[in-house]
């Protein structure tokens, strides 16, 4: 686990930008990064066809000028799709990251503030459930929610929850030990407004970092579950339902599911590349990952 | 032996509550299980009653409840939607792939990630070091239903090597690899911040300092202590080989407990789905179990930590 509860001051914000950007593993991953962010932004005016337009080259064509990445079953142009999938991959994960961090990060910070029998028996569920397989998690919530990209990212994000509830639960548990938080109580402040306006401000970078280091896996989960065919469904250009569609024509048209897998690949990396580098600048004691 | 007992009774109000809660969800889903078992056939109201009375489900919440947790805890939980067999056999029968699967892979990941791990904490900060961790980070950003589908393609279809589908033993290398990479990053990690942190003790100086050849310095001292945390991730790492398996057997279209756990769900198959949750809950349960027993036995200072009852 990584102790990265050091405070930043602001001041340091802009140093913190500087120090990614001049690492070379992490500056390439910014940029590989904003071209994908540029491609869900900008898709309509990258993509150079309909990504749901059949026949707008031969069914299973190979890459060609036109169509750089080929084309799929239905002639769809695998380039304009994977540029459109940008649009659902990206956002759909970091919802689900945001909705993650949200849930538990408030168990984390009542476990850890509250503390006492509530604690006790909070942190030793937690435990268990951090154990069980989050896509086998994942995929129970599905099963009771449905299929279907909310539920999808739903799902995900409850599976998340004990992985930060259990990081930020430890980091309110130092945060409260702050003067701070004792004058605060004296001065009569309640629980609630203690752990919003004293504790949350005190842990926040562990929070963004958390949420940095998560954000790969959260874009993954998603995918997969997608890809499984729990997620969104086609005909919608998303990554991992695009692989699905792939995954009966490796043989004869590979790069319908080279392409899309790629750009998976490489915001997944990118992401952590950022997370990882981040983690080192903000707390040079942990070298590596939690 | 205390010690094991004492955690073999701490597991019961645990596995209560996980079966509580999966009752209590299974309640939850909308939809009447018989409607949901017929699935849009038309039935008389008669047919409906019958069966509703043959599985149990005319009696109050309460009563089913007790029901469900005494079946649950003989293994009988009752049968399929699908298929009308009983979900526990069902079971049974897929379990040998998935284990097969998941030790093939586990054999896979802790090769590679203690061979970059080692590799990558003997020489921190050099080009060495990081071509291993970036090698660790690429392996665990790499989406493994992706690798296993370009593994198909390179090594199945183009270049022939491996049969894509089967049974035998060497359909089971590229499923291996793809399970492996899952847990060798992580493990990699691991183990690199664990040599470093070992090649700092003291001992290690006064191992070098006595001239011992690098080899047993790292092979008998560093190793030894360095791979003691590892070792407890190990839980960890047969949940997330678990979690590979899904995603693998869909790939690689085998047969085991993840092709039947998303079947199930796409199937609305409850009983199927509420069966695998029960018996994965135990499941981990025990082999966390077992690996916090194995912990102690490798670690002396531990079990007698914990004979003092500490």
């Amino acid at each position: 686990m990584s102790e990265a509860s050091l405070p930043l001051a602001p001041s340091e914000g802009r140093s913190t930008v500087r120090q990614l950007m001049t690492t070379p593993t992490s500056a390439v991953a910014i940029v590989i990064l904003a071209v994908l962010v540029a491609f869900a932004v900008f898709a309509p005016w990258i993509a150079p066809f309909d990504p749901s337009k059949a026949a707008a080259g031969p069914r299973l064509g190979a890459p060609t000028a036109e169509h750089l990445f080929g084309t799929d079953l239905h002639g769809r142009d695998v380039f304009s799709r994977v540029v459109w999938g940008a649009r659902y991959s990206l956002p759909v994960g970091l919802c689900t990251l945001l909705l993650g961090l949200l849930a538990g990060g408030a168990l984390g910070v009542l476990l850890g503030y509250m503390g006492g029998r509530l604690d006790a028996v909070g942190a030793r569920i937690v435990d268990v459930l951090l154990g069980f397989p989050a896509i086998v998690m994942a995929i129970l919530v599905v099963s009771v929610l449905g299929v279907g990209l909310v539920k999808v990212v739903i799902a995900v994000a409850i599976a998340d929850i004990p992985k930060f509830a259990r990081v930020i639960r430890g980091a309110t548990i130092v945060a409260k030990q702050n003067l701070f938080v004792d004058s605060a109580v004296a001065m009569g402040a309640g629980p609630a407004r203690i752990m919003l306006l004293h504790v949350f401000p005190t842990i926040l970078p562990t929070v963004i970092l958390l949420g940095t280091l998560n954000l790969g896996g959260a874009i993954l989960s998603t995918a997969t579950l997608s890809f499984l065919g729990l997620g969104t469904q086609p005909p919608t250009p998303e990554w991992g339902t695009m692989l699905n569609d792939g995954r009966d024509y490796i043989r004869y048209a590979p790069w319908m599911m080279i392409a899309p897998g790629m750009a998976l690949f490489l915001a997944i990396i990118s992401v952590n590349l950022i997370g990882d580098r981040l983690s080192e600048i903000m707390d040079p004691r942990a070298k590596g990952r939690m | 032996m205390t010690y094991f007992v004492r955690r073999v009774v701490a597991l019961i109000p645990i596995l209560f509550l996980t079966w509580t809660a999966v009752f209590i969800v299974f309640e939850l889903i909308p939809g009447d299980p018989v409607n949901l078992m017929l699935a849009g056939v038309p039935a008389s109201e008669e047919v409906i009653a019958n069966e509703r009375a043959r599985l149990g489900l005319d009696k109050p919440v309460l009563e089913r409840y007790v029901t469900f947790l005494g079946r649950a805890a003989v293994g009988d939980l009752g049968e399929s939607f699908r298929t009308r067999a009983p979900v526990t056999e069902m079971i049974l029968a897929q379990v040998g792939p998935t284990l097969q699967l998941a030790a093939a892979g586990l054999l896979v990941g802790l090769t590679v990630g203690l061979f970059l791990g080692v590799l990558a904490g003997l020489r921190p900060n050099t080009w060495i070091d990081t071509a291993c961790t970036f090698s660790a980070l690429a392996g665990s950003s790499l989406p493994s239903f992706w690798t296993g589908m370009v593994l198909i393609y390179i090594f199945g279809s183009m270049l022939g090597w491996v049969p894509i589908v089967g049974t035998g033993l060497d359909a089971l290398i590229l499923p291996a690899i793809v399970t492996g990479l899952f847990i060798a990053g992580d493990f990699a990690r691991l183990v690199r911040s664990s040599i470093i942190d070992a090649s700092r003790q003291d001992y290690i100086r006064t191992a070098r300092a006595k001239g011992l050849p690098p080899i047993k310095i790292i092979g008998k001292h560093a190793l030894r202590n360095a791979l003691i945390p590892p070792v407890t991730m190990l839980g960890i790492q047969l949940s997330n080989l678990m979690g590979g398996a899904v995603v693998t057997e869909n790939v690689f279209a085998r047969p085991g407990l993840g092709t039947m756990l998303v079947d199930a769900v796409l199937n609305k198959d409850m009983p199927l789905v509420q069966a695998l949750v029960v018996y994965t809950t135990a499941a981990y349960l025990i082999i966390n179990l077992l690996v916090d027993v194995v912990y102690g036995l490798i670690d002396p200072r531990i079990r007698h930590a914990r004979a003092a009852g500490t």
